[in-house]
């Protein structure tokens, strides 16, 4: 299925929170879109649409990457994850969403859950990062009424204790 | 805002890319990374009919070093080159400005030879890719081409690939490890695209000296022997050549002053760092 034609739904099949799932995307529909509107999945927010703000932040094959700057049918057979999949079945939060609340690491939220998925990835990639490489990853999201303090302070209470 | 109606097609290899480059041509863009490319979809700046995803070609992921060169392919990311060992040992001064282009986040997805074909002026690579002396590998249907970075990029996000034409590797020649190099950027924010750019190496008492974000181009100048009390004068008038254009972001006299202070400072700091 090489060319998948405008204006045409087309089925695409793909783990989602560890899960198989299928969904039908016209090829003009952003990732983000189609996770929100088909998917139901409410944490992945959508601000700039430009690549800039970071909201959207999801991971593909367990790179945080910008769910605005990509095409739904772009993730057939891949593997996506949202902030959906941090918590456990339970409702039980994950340590790092923990630390968020208990460092005052959000206020109004709507930058959180793509922040959360870029933590996750980038502590796969460096599980001890300085406070330099915490603030250098952070600049790519950008949140408007906490400020970036307490996030790093989480981060680090994390990166202690796991 | 969201992109307009497109055909997406999956390519299955180069060759099924350059069929669909030679059908479709003029009406269909390259997707590899997408960081600028599905940005500027959204804001409909960009329309295409057909859209070529390279991103999953594993024929196109390689980063090859052959002799005095590293050959850089078509979806290689940017966060790939940045930590590869033969970049970051034959190439420092690209591994160097990396850091600099975009996010951790947008790195993971955006590829280095896209930006090159991109060609923002204000964008990094570019710059990198003028400054090292690189040369662009374009195939077609009717054959391959190579074009040295001096006549790649022709202006302002213009350069020299036709429309079937396919970016497929950037080759860079490795830097000689006896020579210095320095690269320093001013942004509002970290991760911005820079106001100035600037990059420059050091042999012998010789300076290579590139700046971006100024021109519509990267401007790359020789400047052989350059005596420390030279340096002052060279570099105000290359500020002065480099067009006065104010914008949104910077007035013309700053990014001239930007010219000679920061290139004063990366000229000391690549002469500093010569073995």
């Amino acid at each position: 299925m090489p060319q998948l034609n405008q204006e045409t739904k087309h089925k695409i099949s793909f783990t989602l929170n560890g899960k198989a799932v299928s969904g039908y995307a016209e090829p003009r529909t952003l990732l983000s879109d189609f996770l929100r509107q088909e998917m139901a999945l409410m944490g992945v927010h959508v601000s700039c649409e430009h690549g800039v703000c970071g909201a959207c932040t999801v991971q593909i094959d367990g790179k945080a990457v910008r769910s605005c700057l990509t095409f739904a049918v772009q993730i057939e057979g891949r593997t996506v994850d949202t902030v959906e999949s941090l918590a456990d079945e339970n409702g039980q939060l994950s340590d790092l969403q923990i630390a968020f609340r208990k460092h005052h690491g959000l206020q109004c939220g709507y930058c959180t859950p793509g922040i959360l998925m870029s933590v996750e990835a980038f502590l796969e990639i460096n599980p001890k990062p300085n406070e330099e490489e915490i603030r250098e990853m952070l600049s790519g999201h950008i949140c408007r009424c906490t400020g970036y303090t307490g996030m790093v302070h989480a981060i680090q209470d994390v990166v202690e204790n796991r | 805002m969201k992109p307009n109606n497109f055909n997406y097609v999956r390519a299955e290899s180069l060759d099924h890319v350059l069929s669909c480059l030679a059908e479709h041509g003029e009406n269909a863009r390259i997707l590899a990374g997408g960081q600028s490319l599905i940005a500027m979809m959204n804001f409909r700046l960009v329309e295409p009919t057909y859209l070529i995803d390279i991103s999953s070609l594993d024929e196109l992921k390689e980063i090859r070093s052959n002799g005095n060169i590293i050959e850089i392919s078509a979806a290689v990311t940017q966060a790939r080159v940045m930590s590869a060992p033969e970049i970051i040992e034959h190439l420092p001064l690209l591994a160097g400005a990396l850091p600099n282009v975009g996010h951790f986040q947008t790195r993971a997805k955006g590829t280095f030879c896209g930006s090159i074909a991109h060609s923002d002026p204000s964008s990094e690579q570019p710059l990198c890719f003028a400054i090292l002396g690189g040369e662009a590998v374009l195939k077609s249907k009717r054959g391959e081409r190579v074009v040295p970075a001096s006549e790649f990029q022709t202006g302002l996000m213009a350069t020299a690939r036709a429309d079937d034409e396919l970016l497929t590797s950037v080759r860079l020649p490795k830097q000689n490890p006896s020579s210095g190099y320095a690269f320093e950027e001013i942004t509002r924010r970290q991760g911005d695209f820079a106001i100035v750019a600037i990059a420059a190496i050091a042999e012998g008492e010789n300076i290579r000296f590139g700046v971006g974000g100024v021109a519509g181009k990267p401007e790359v100048r020789n400047w052989d022997n350059l005596a420390d009390n030279d340096i002052d004068e060279a570099l105000n008038a290359l500020a002065w050549e480099l067009g006065d254009n104010d914008d949104i972001h910077a007035s013309a006299k700053y990014r001239r002053q930007l010219v000679r202070r920061v290139g004063r400072r990366v000229i000391e700091e690549a002469r500093k760092c010569r073995n």
